[in-house]
């Protein structure tokens, strides 16, 4: 029962390949994906996967520039997770509703399970992992510690992408502020009191975030 | 002898020892283990409630790209625990656990029936979409309501005279027709899902044919170990079972549920690694819930306010196939003196999957029911709802006629109403306005009753005098890891840094799940033996090496007094002591090391033993909307000696944001029609988000139980949620005059 894609005939394939391109044009928005990377994604380096090929691209994640070939399915949270062995950001839902997946593209926080991989081609990403800097914690990691801002820890790496986001982009400066800003992170353990704590500190004492 | 949980104490807290793990991403979670080889399974599931599954067309999907293997009834690997499919096959009787892809029955919406392995997971997505399943309908009924009438006596309370759960009475059944004011009320609580953050998730690797080792998510790595053994007719120690960090279960772990053992099944199928994580919407129908539970209260008291009479009925629903039942009307023969007291408990059985235990599980739906009544009997007494439960303050437990191992409630009510501000609410309703919103004060008693297990540590200390204690026990949150250090290192004498402990890893010494706020109260007892065990051994080895004359020119240490900053002093005033690394290096040891177990004594028919606890709520209700707003929560528990405010802290936050959500927003809504949940996700399935939280204010009455364990330590997990939806409940009553019985309390039902 066990098969492999050699089986399907180049020309069956060809075709799977041309109808999936139009398809993902029309429905995902592809036309904005520049014109090398819709060059890139004819030439598919090994064959198509199922009823799609495999698309090259190149990503700078953490500061490293990687070129990497994804299926274009691929959401970009399961090319970190799957692929790179980046497992500190967390699958939550893979709706885009619990925030567990967030990470920054370009800076701006962005859920990782709602944007396809090939979708961030030449974008820099950055994960929990790149947040601490030669065994160093980034202050609001410490700031978590110290207000014991998570339980279980599954929501975490997403609060604390979230929240230097929160305090970057200016809305840290009231509790309730940041409870509307950090609404996008669910918590199943019930911290939240305690991650406010943790954000409105680093804040307060003009940390560099 | 009251102590506040203030910043001073946050200091001298410990700061979670995986703190660094999990704030930095590096805590591996069940699906993160990087096993070479692994591939990737994905469910399929049923979309009937009730019926046989007639054909699988699998061809497409198994020929599909990258698909090792569509498993389903028809070809599933045999479970050598499970007896030969009789033929004709037959619906599994009460009592079964449900056997994943074992005969062609259809017993709930969303039950597996077939199983797609793929060497990508995008490629095992694609193929799960193509497998075709058809089915012979029966007409299903998931319907609590239209079907109450049918619910019984379970099998399991039939055959067990003891069963705590047959009817019960004491005093005079028809008593509360006598009672001078009276109330009748009947309760809702609608099913509620777990949905911990992190969907569960299983690696099942065979390393060998009889060898099986699972990074899974589960609250008891040596129940599990146990239950797939079973399963799979394996020698225990042939079984690993991996769970070190937990994305939170509040009960939903508790069982081996069937995805795992699916997945057990895959590994087996294709002789590869194999990894299955859940969808957040099968979350919903694979891993238990709270019940849909119905109550009916008949409570009344004299015109002082004195209890006369507690009837509590309550009926909660099951599955098909097997008997969930709930502690839901027993706290009302605990909490209060009354002398005429019965409650009766039945079950539902609907097409639908099993219940299971959720956080607080009966005591957080009765307690809803009876703290609701309680209010609604104070009101009619024209009696302030704290006066009312001091008045009727069990001072022995009235059930079994025992004392109380511990009981300090009497000073949570008054440590909580005093931080609250409580004298300042009025009894009459909608009578205080603030920036144009109704405010209304609510509070609600808490109880939960004790649970300890035996269990077993193990300490080892090294050359150099740090200690690693182990033990099988889990963290699903709460934080043993920590709490279990500070044991280890107070009876040790050292610096919390120098200790290490283990946990999550069936081939620790024996620990019970993290269940029943067990886990202090049992492994914590064990941790403590273990090293009061050790630390004699040190103090013996001490002993010795004075008695040789060659302690190596330090004071010599007669009579071993105890021990400090790592060291043994004897009993001089100016004995320097002998560090435990000196002591190990001169009887030539690189290590010394000491398993106990500790377990539960006659103390349990001596005493009745609980947690108690209070809560206290201010809400905001727009009158226009009828939004409701928590702006305030003061939680005060009697839990015994706290072993580490900090995270005890977090844990009481983390209950009370449970209860908003059960008060408030959760409901698991099923379309009737088709017997399957219409809330799948986060969107529809809502769950409290930060701007759903204020700031909650927690106390403790920090007095040792001496009667418990060694520690005079209970747990705290459950006594965090019991009763804080009927404390939110009544001070949505308190503001708006409007009493709602079923919940959550949504806008719809206030305007």
């Amino acid at each position: 029962m066990a098969n492999d894609q050699t089986n399907a005939s180049p020309d069956a394939s060809n075709e799977d390949r041309r109808f999936f391109l139009k398809q993902s044009i029309a429905i995902a928005g592809l036309s904005a994906v520049p014109t090398g990377l819709l060059q890139a994604a004819l030439e598919p380096d090994d064959g198509p996967v199922g009823n799609a090929v495999k698309i090259q691209l190149s990503l700078t994640i953490n500061g490293k520039r990687k070129r990497i070939s994804v299926d274009p399915r691929m959401s970009l949270l399961d090319l970190l997770r799957e692929n790179l062995g980046l497992t500190g950001i967390k699958k939550g839902c893979d709706f885009g509703q619990c925030g567990a997946c967030t990470v920054h593209i370009d800076g701006r926080r962005t859920l990782s399970c709602l944007t396809f991989a090939v979708m961030q081609h030449g974008r820099k990403v950055t994960t929990i992992e790149g947040l601490s800097h030669g065994g160093q914690l980034h202050p609001l990691q410490e700031a978590f510690i110290k207000h014991d801002g998570f339980q279980c820890g599954y929501c975490t790496p997403g609060q604390l992408m979230s929240g230097i986001a929160c305090i970057r982009e200016g809305y840290a400066d009231s509790p309730d502020e940041v409870r509307e800003y950090m609404s996008g992170n669910l918590c199943r353990c019930g911290a939240y009191p305690n991650i406010v704590d943790a954000i409105l500190e680093v804040k307060k004492e003009g940390l560099k975030v | 002898m009251k102590r506040q949980f203030a910043d001073n104490e946050l200091d001298t807290s410990l700061s979670r020892v995986d703190g660094n793990e999990k704030v930095s991403g590096a805590a591996t979670y069940s699906a993160e283990y990087a096993v070479p080889g692994l591939v990737h399974a994905v469910l399929v599931t049923s979309n009937i409630a009730k019926g046989s599954i007639t054909a699988i067309e699998s061809r497409e999907a198994e020929t599909a790209p990258g698909v090792l293997a569509v498993i389903s009834h028809l070809n599933a690997p045999a479970v050598p625990g499970w007896p030969a499919l009789k033929q004709p096959a037959e619906r599994a009787p009460v009592g079964t656990a449900f056997r994943v892809f074992y005969d062609a029955f259809i017993y709930f919406d969303g039950q597996p029936v077939a199983m797609v392995v793929a060497d990508t997971q995008e490629r095992a997505i694609h193929a799960a979409a193509l497998v075709r399943v058809t089915y012979q309908q029966e007409t299903h009924q998931t319907h609590f309501e239209r079907n109450v009438k049918s619910a019984g006596i379970p099998q399991n309370v039939q055959r067990s005279k003891n069963s705590p759960f047959q009817d019960y009475g004491r005093g005079d059944a028809d008593a509360i027709a006598e009672a001078e004011v009276r109330i009748e009320a009947e309760y809702t609580i609608p099913t509620q899902h777990h949905q911990p953050l992190e969907p569960h998730a299983i690696i099942a690797v065979w390393e060998a044919n009889d060898k099986l080792t699972v990074y899974d998510k589960n609250q008891g790595v040596k129940s599990a170990q146990g239950q797939l053994a079973q399963a799979f007719k394996l020698p225990r120690d042939n079984v690993q079972v991996v769970s070190k960090y937990i994305g939170g279960a509040f009960g939903s772990g508790i069982r081996v549920w069937p995805h795992t053992i699916a997945a057990v099944m895959a590994a087996k199928q294709v002789k590869r690694p194999v990894k299955l994580v859940l969808g957040r919407d099968q979350m919903f129908t694979s891993v238990g819930y709270r019940p849909y539970t119905a109550q009916k209260l008949r409570i009344g008291a004299s015109k002082d306010g004195r209890l006369h009479a507690m009837v509590h009925e309550g009926t909660g629903q099951t599955s098909m196939y097997e008997e969930h039942l709930e502690r839901t009307v027993l706290a009302t023969r605990a909490m209060y003196t009354c002398p005429n007291v019965s409650t009766r408990y039945r079950l539902l059985p609907l097409d639908v999957n099993t219940p299971t235990w959720m956080r607080g599980p009966g005591d957080a739906t009765g307690m809803f029911a009876l703290e609701s009544a309680m209010d609604e009997l104070a009101f009619a007494l024209k009696m302030d709802p704290l006066e009312f439960r001091l008045k009727n303050y069990a001072e022995t437990d009235p059930e079994r006629n025992l004392p109380w191992s511990a009981k300090s409630l009497r000073e949570c009510y008054k440590l909580g109403a005093e931080k609250f501000g409580w004298e300042n609410r009025q009894i009459e309703p909608a009578s205080i306005r603030r920036k144009g919103m109704l405010v209304g004060y609510g509070m609600a008693s808490s109880l939960y009753g004790f649970h300890r297990h035996p269990s077993k540590a193990r300490a080892v200390m090294r050359a150099d005098g740090s200690v690693t204690v182990q033990s099988a026990t889990m963290d699903i949150g709460p934080g043993t890891g920590t709490a279990m250090t500070r044991i280890a290192a107070k009876v040790l004498g050292l610096n919390a840094k120098k200790v290490k402990f283990e946990l999550g890893h069936s081939n620790l010494p024996d620990a019970p799940g993290q269940n029943g706020s067990a886990t202090i109260p049992s492994v914590g007892s064990a941790v403590h033996v273990a090293c009061e065990a050790l630390k004699s051994k040190l103090i013996a080895l001490a002993v010795k090496m004075s008695e040789a004359g060659k302690s190596g020119g330090q004071v010599v240490v007669t009579d071993g007094q105890g021990v400090r900053n790592g060291r043994v002093f004897g009993s001089g005033a100016d004995d320097e002591g002998v560090s435990f690394a000196d002591i190990l290096k001169y009887h030539k040891l690189n290590e010394l090391e000491a398993t106990e177990e500790s377990k539960p004594g006659p103390e349990r028919d001596q005493y009745s033993m609980f947690s108690f606890g209070c809560h206290f709520v201010e809400v905001h209700v727009n009158p226009l909307t009828g939004e409701v707003r928590v702006v305030r929560v003061v939680t005060c528990a009697d839990v015994g000696a706290i072993i580490n405010y900090k995270t005890a802290r977090s844990q009481s936050i983390g209950g009370v944001v449970g209860g908003i959500g059960m008060a408030l927003m959760e409901h698991s809504e099923m379309d009737h029609r088709f017997g399957r949940y219409v809330t799948t996700d986060f969107a529809s399935y809502h769950i409290p988000v930060h701007a759903d939280i204020p700031p909650i204010e927690v106390y403790y009455v920090d007095k040792p139980d001496v009667h418990v364990n060694p520690m005079g330590s209970k747990g705290l997990g459950e006594i965090a949620i019991v009763g804080v939806a009927g404390a939110v409940a009544n001070a949505v009553f308190n503001a708006t005059g409007k009493r709602i019985r079923t919940l959550p309390i949504t806008p719809d039902k206030l305007i």
